[in-house]
């Protein structure tokens, strides 16, 4: 979209109804580097790429743990994106520490999006550089919440965001109908090709997939995570985020055409 | 209250009158200064705005059982030593989940049955079909009353909340003015803590929960008993069920006076 009159602020709106502000703050969320979501009948999954920068080792992590039950990752502003985590984390912990109770995640996604609304109606704010994946599992089962700089929380079954995202997008919608019948490790599966139609010529070197599953919690013990397995096919696995049977049941075959050396250019998103 | 969910839109309007308070006409000059009441200055003489109850209300007894929780209470709000309110219900359906029975001072009760009531409606208005739980609503009773303790302004109740939770696994707990809490599978509040909660224990079956049946009986006599030794209540009572069937509050019933005993009784 080209410049125009009606974008210097937030409150201005364009004769045809549109704020211009907000859009291009979609547009931050589009340079991120692509993450996935889905979910099946007991679990709530999340594959997010990370780019690493060619001057530091250290991943810039997409994947952030909200609560016991809910994660979420993120595409575009990393500072925003940890600013609005915070957020949730201290709901969540306000309302444990209120109710002994876990946030329903439905609840939770609202009130965030009333939180980020209010920054598209002031003129003395911006709003959030950052679109996000939210999976939780509560009393109702899994979920997928998008949630994006325009303040909309879609209830998804499946959904992929940041750049090159549409084949991540069209992989979701052609096997959606099979997730609810898929166990763990298929889900998983799912979550990581998605994912891979996301991969640009630039990255492919050393590349990393974080990867998030969210399950019911009364499963029986959990499985021992193979960590160091995981590790020596470069993937990072203090990721693995789980309290039930280890998310390292990805075969390892599926994860070894993903791991080649990395670069690509210091970009601000992830 | 309702406007939760978006505390941090700053407010329409700054110095202005609010709906339902005064508003102050001195131009915006000096804000009128509405200290809490601990931290009012005191009256002529010393004198302060006083903190004892007025009209209380006496014992709750809660009983848990293998489906469900029964709580019971009488119908009177006393005022000092004289039986003022007859026919007042103290025991109170929250929601589809949940008994609450109040006692202590009534006004107080009063003013947090309109707060939960409030909180009730914001989870209509939410409108995803999720009640809250008997174990969240004694979990924030046990907050607020913790504070207002620790802020010497304390409401002086002490309740039960019973209830049935998502899998249909009964909650009883006790909640009092200190914000302090407890579960058990009897429960109860002022005169019933002494006189019924041992006779309640002493009929406990050691390898099970009570049966409904089981249960009734023992409220029913635990009733009786308080009846006789309890010299601020009456013979007229209401009964809180929730199981996973259904829940209401029955009654009102009255006790099975029987005061034959009385003349074995010498100096009494």
């Amino acid at each position: 979209m080209f410049r125009n009159q009606y974008d210097n602020d937030t409150t201005t709106w364009s004769p045809q109804g549109r704020l211009f502000q907000v859009e291009y703050a979609m547009e931050a969320v589009k340079q991120g580097a692509a993450t996935v979501g889905l979910k099946g009948a007991d679990y709530a999954v999340l594959a997010a790429l990370c780019r690493t920068s060619k001057d530091t080792n250290t991943l810039q992590r997409k994947i952030m743990p909200v609560d016991e039950h809910v994660g979420m990752s993120i595409a575009g502003l990393t500072a925003d994106a940890r600013v609005v985590c915070q957020y949730m984390r201290t709901e969540c912990m306000a309302y444990r520490h209120s109710y002994d109770a876990e946030f329903p995640v439905r609840r939770l996604v609202a009130n965030l999006g009333n939180k980020l609304q209010t920054t598209t109606q002031r003129y003395d704010r911006r709003p959030y550089g950052v679109g996000m994946l939210v999976a939780g599992y509560d009393e109702q089962g899994p979920h997928i919440y998008q949630v994006m700089p325009t303040a909309n929380v879609l209830n998804c079954k499946a959904m992929a965001i940041g750049s090159r995202s549409q084949s991540a997008r069209t992989y979701l919608e052609r096997n959606m109908e099979s997730f609810e019948d898929c166990d763990m490790d298929e889900l998983i599966c799912h979550a990581i090709q998605a994912v891979r139609g996301s991969l640009g010529s630039d990255d492919a070197d050393n590349l990393t997939i974080n990867m998030y599953v969210e399950m019911v919690k009364s499963m029986d013990p959990p499985l021992e995570a193979d960590h160091d397995a995981l590790s020596e096919e470069g993937m990072s696995d203090d990721d693995m985020m789980d309290h039930g049977p280890s998310s390292s049941g990805v075969p390892p075959n599926d994860i070894s055409d993903m791991e080649t050396t990395a670069s690509t250019g210091g970009h601000d998103a992830h | 209250m309702l406007n939760n969910y978006n505390s941090l839109a700053q407010p329409m309007w700054q110095n202005g009158p609010a709906p339902g308070a005064f508003y102050n006409f001195t131009g915006g000059q000096t804000p009128v200064q509405q200290l809490p009441r601990e931290l009012t200055t005191v009256g002529p003489y010393g004198t302060k705005h006083s903190t004892a109850s007025s009209t209380t209300g006496t014992s709750v007894l809660g009983i848990r059982y293998d489906s469900g929780v029964m709580l019971a209470a009488d119908t009177l709000v006393s005022y000092g030593s004289m039986a003022r309110y007859q026919n007042i219900e103290r025991v109170f359906k929250i929601n589809k989940n949940i008994l609450l029975g109040g006692s202590g001072d009534f006004a107080d009760i009063q003013s947090i049955k309109r707060n939960i009531d409030q909180k009730m409606i914001e989870d209509q208005c939410c409108d995803d079909n999720i009640e809250m739980k008997p174990k969240s609503l004694a979990s924030w009773m046990t907050r607020v009353l913790y504070n207002r303790r620790s802020r010497m302004n304390p409401l002086y109740i002490d309740v039960v909340v019973g209830g049935v939770d998502n899998e249909g696994t009964p909650y009883l707990a006790n909640v009092d003015l200190r914000g302090r809490s407890y579960e058990d599978y009897v429960v109860a509040t002022g005169f019933a803590r002494h006189l019924a909660i041992p006779l309640v224990r002493e009929k406990k079956p050691k390898d099970r929960d009570f049966t409904a049946v089981e249960a009734s009986e023992l409220i029913r006599t635990c009733m009786e008993v308080l009846y006789y030794r309890d010299t601020r209540n009456i013979s007229q009572y209401t009964v809180g069920v929730c199981s996973v069937n259904g829940c209401g509050v029955e009654g009102p019933f009255q006790v099975n006076e029987n005061w034959t005993f009385a003349e074995t009784i010498k100096g009494y």
